[in-house]
């Protein structure tokens, strides 16, 4: 057998971020068969995956594991390139982007709940953007905004507790 | 549930107050839907006159019994007075909904007021 040219050799860090990565792949699917009255309105549980990546292993990996996610959860689930992808594609980068920030805040007095609910809001706004600037061209997109936030309050707090949850089982 | 409120830092009860209330502020933005801002008003099936509910403004139409009184007011319109023999419309009182309408039959005139969203594409009577 000829040996490829090409040889790739994953690190302990690759097979950490890879698996992480599979159980938001997971999560993503399996939350795709929720029914949901409003495109958008999800629980969005691969978003605990993250909030765990980001805690225990910094931002860099939160990125990798969330955008892998939204990449093959996509693939798998056929919406590759589709609408679908790119609104959350959108809410993904602006929720990696406001936890850069978020995580940074006293660990003290802010836990995961507020990285979440922060992540959330920052979710929808990136959403709404693509989807007005795109989508749906109109203004009347904004009536929807108050069911958004209360879906981002929601699931917000919702997936903050369970990340939370899982970080303070994995210390003990 | 202790379980769960422990999990809760101090910070994390700020930021979801924050968030709780920002969600609450959004809230009349889906109700406002169904808010009007123009009062049509119509004879006969044609448009006598479209009034902006910002401001307050009394109008005539003439019908075949008589004058029909509208009356607008922010937020709000009615038929102030109609010479029709059963009063229905005078007394549906003020409108505030968007599509919410007042039909002088009688005297074959209409109040409607119209939102941003229109319930339906027309009504027949």
């Amino acid at each position: 057998m000829t040996r490829s040219p090409i040889e790739l050799t994953p690190t302990a860090d690759d097979h950490r971020i890879a698996r992480y990565a599979a159980a938001a792949i997971a999560l993503s699917v399996v939350e795709a068969a929720i029914p949901s009255p409003l495109p958008g309105v999800k629980p969005g549980l691969a978003n605990i995956i993250t909030l765990v990546v980001l805690a225990r292993y910094g931002w860099r990996e939160a990125i990798w594991v969330s955008l892998l996610r939204v990449v093959a959860g996509s693939l798998l689930l056929g919406q590759f390139l589709a609408p679908g992808f790119f609104l959350s594609l959108a809410g993904a980068v602006f929720s990696l982007a406001v936890l850069g920030f978020a995580m940074h805040l006293p660990a003290r007095w802010f836990g995961p709940v507020s990285q979440s609910l922060f992540a959330a809001f920052a979710h929808i706004a990136g959403q709404l953007v693509v989807a007005r600037l795109w989508l749906v061209p109109h203004d009347g997109l904004f009536y929807l905004v108050p069911v958004f936030a209360l879906a981002a309050l929601v699931f917000g707090l919702a997936n903050g507790l369970a990340a939370a949850r899982l970080l303070q089982t994995g210390k003990s | 549930m202790k379980a769960l409120l422990q999990l809760i830092r101090p910070g994390d009860w700020l930021v979801l107050a924050f968030a709780v209330s920002f969600a609450a502020a959004l809230a009349p933005l889906a109700l406002s839907g169904g808010a009007a801002d123009k009062a049509v008003v119509k004879r006969d099936g044609t448009i006598v006159a479209a009034l902006p509910l910002s401001a307050a403004k009394r109008i005539e139409v003439a019908g075949p019994l008589g004058v029909t009184t509208i009356e607008v007011q922010p937020g709000r319109a009615r038929v102030a007075a109609d010479p029709g023999p059963r009063q229905y419309c005078v007394r549906q009182g003020w409108l505030t909904q968007a599509n919410s309408i007042a039909i002088c039959a009688p005297n074959h005139v209409s109040l409607a007021l119209v939102g941003r969203t229109s319930s339906h594409d027309t009504l027949a009577y």
